[in-house]
């Protein structure tokens, strides 16, 4: 391949890189580089000042809020994994090869619907008054709270992720071969013996990376932790819309999002390495 | 096998019935509330209304946003299907070195939370002055979906016959004329698909386009404006609208996709 690029594949190539690396790649090292800028009067101006940095990683606000965003993360991630995993077994070891396809067609619909629009309505379904504790009521329980609360920003995360968990964990049970669930069977071993000792570390690498995606939506996610958690206290992704919205406070917002870039980059090495370990054994 | 399968059987059926509701309830009771006279609905519903739709129907504001969508829409469907189309082939035809940071760089975007992306757009696009506008919304969705349709693009090429391409330039096809009447065709089912996935796409995001878009807001803008304001069922309204006109792309983009074999069975 020591063949000079032709002009066609260059012009096919070529857009893309352009608007990938000229508005997807610069504005994010730009985000570094806005990091250490200084603003006065609502002005940034560039500078190479670690006072922003300092600011916002010597405050006890900010490692609440990183927290706390890592525990809700976490456990919508866990919570998400634990309900989507007896349903996608379902999907892909019980059920005919059409409703398969009915169910992933189903189950993408969600992707095309506003998130906004789901949480509002989630709102009429979770506050005091709401729907769910209307249906208590009638059984003589209640009123829960379940609005303002991490109860309310959990519930929003797993409707954000549920659909997305589920899909991809049933595309990698569908790569699980099926001839070592025979053989388990022949030899005795129990269902759900069979599910933990065969299926789930043949799925390992397709369960982890759904766990993942769910983890990075729910860490970045505003909407949940905003209109069904009340926003107070705030979340990591909360602290960037108000640094940025009201605070013109841009620098401090970059200082917020790199953490976030870092933390997610590590907890995802972490996750693939976790992942592919011991899968040569 | 016995009693026991059945039952568990039973159990899991149960639990994605359950799975689904969870999923699809808050997406029908929009729908629901939207018809409803209560401005905060509960049990007992209250009765039949178009109140809602009126409000939204006389509304400039949101009829302005709306014009918003559909030209940002348009416009990044076609952009983004431009570029992904690009990258689909590229990355089905050439080896070259650096191929994995090109195919990082274009398949990432969707990866990155939506808050760090507007953040990071509006720092970037207000430095050349293009913040607030409508441009700016355009850029910003573009690279948000050009990894969508180049990810469907890119499959329906997989299932391309190798030797098709081969053949066209043996009978003495150049470069161009092989894309025009053998790839192109081929894939045409899949660009249409992109077009109007991205377009779906386009129309329901709003965190990067709240950032970046100023005073020229996009309908899901707006949503997230009224949801700072007060409870305001107009949101159900506009996102019933809005699902339907979703839906009917996904569907059009869904028969599309569906290989001749599919349409046999």
């Amino acid at each position: 391949m020591t063949k000079r690029p032709t002009l066609f594949s260059l012009i096919l190539s070529m857009p893309l890189l352009i608007w990938q690396l000229t508005f997807f790649l610069f504005p994010l090292l730009f985000l570094v580089a806005i990091s250490f800028w200084t603003v006065r009067n609502f002005q940034m101006q560039p500078d190479i000042n670690f006072g922003n940095w300092e600011r916002v990683l010597t405050r006890g606000v900010f490692w609440d809020a990183y927290f706390r965003t890592m525990v809700l993360a976490t456990a919508a991630a866990a919570i998400t994994s634990i309900i989507a995993f007896p349903a996608s077994y379902a999907i892909s070891f019980k059920m005919s090869e059409k409703a398969k396809r009915w169910m992933i067609f189903i189950l993408i619909i969600p992707f095309f619907t506003s998130y906004l629009v789901r949480v509002y309505s989630l709102q009429v379904f979770l506050s005091d008054a709401g729907i769910v504790n209307a249906v208590f009521g009638y059984v003589g329980l209640g009123p829960f709270p379940m609005l303002n609360n991490a109860f309310g920003v959990i519930v929003g995360m797993i409707t954000l992720t549920l659909p997305l968990v589920i899909l991809l964990q049933t595309f990698s049970l569908n790569f699980v071969n099926r001839d070592l669930i025979e053989a388990a069977h022949n030899l005795r071993c129990g269902r759900l013996r069979t599910v933990f000792a065969v299926i789930v570390p043949s799925a390992k690498v397709g369960l982890v990376v759904a766990a993942l995606f769910a983890f990075i939506l729910s860490f970045g996610d505003f909407v949940s932790p905003l209109y069904l958690g009340g926003g107070n206290p705030p979340t990591l992704s909360i602290m960037i819309t108000d640094f940025t919205k009201s605070g013109q406070q841009w620098p401090r917002a970059a200082v917020v999002a790199i953490m976030m870039i870092v933390t997610l980059l590590t907890v995802a090495f972490a996750a693939i390495t976790y992942a592919y370990k011991e899968r040569g054994k | 096998m016995g009693n026991e399968n059945r039952i568990v059987n039973g159990l899991l059926k149960l639990h994605i019935a359950l799975c689904l509701l969870f999923i699809f309830a808050p997406i029908a009771g929009s729908f629901v509330f939207s018809l409803n006279s209560d401005r905060f609905p509960s049990l007992p519903l209250g009765e039949f209304s178009t109140e809602w739709y009126r409000l939204i129907w006389e509304d400039p504001l949101v009829w302005q946003g709306f014009a918003n969508t559909v030209v940002v829409g348009l416009t990044v469907a076609v952009i983004a299907t431009l570029l992904g189309f690009g990258g689909a082939y590229t990355d089905f035809r050439y080896n070259f070195t650096g191929k994995s940071f090109y195919l990082a760089l274009a398949m990432l975007p969707p990866t990155i939370p939506v808050v760090i992306m507007g953040l990071a757009m509006l720092a970037f696009l207000s430095r050349v002055n293009l913040s607030g506008t409508t441009i700016s919304v355009i850029i910003a969705h573009g690279v948000m979906c050009s990894p969508f349709a180049m990810a469907i693009i890119r499959l329906r090429l997989s299932q391309m016959d190798p030797d098709l391409e081969a053949a066209s330039w043996n009978m003495g096809g150049n470069q161009w004329q092989t894309l025009r009447y053998v790839i192109i065709p081929f894939a045409k089912p899949a660009i249409f698909a992109a077009l109007f996935i991205t377009m779906a796409v386009s129309f329901d995001e709003f965190a990067v386009a709240w950032f970046v878009s100023g005073l020229n807001e996009t309908l899901p803008v707006k949503i997230l404006g009224f949801l700072q304001g007060q409870v305001s069922p107009r949101i159900n309204a506009i996102g019933s609208l809005a699902f339907l006109s979703s839906m009917t792309l996904i569907i059009l983009a869904q028969l599309l996709l569906r290989s001749p074999e599919d349409k046999k069975s």
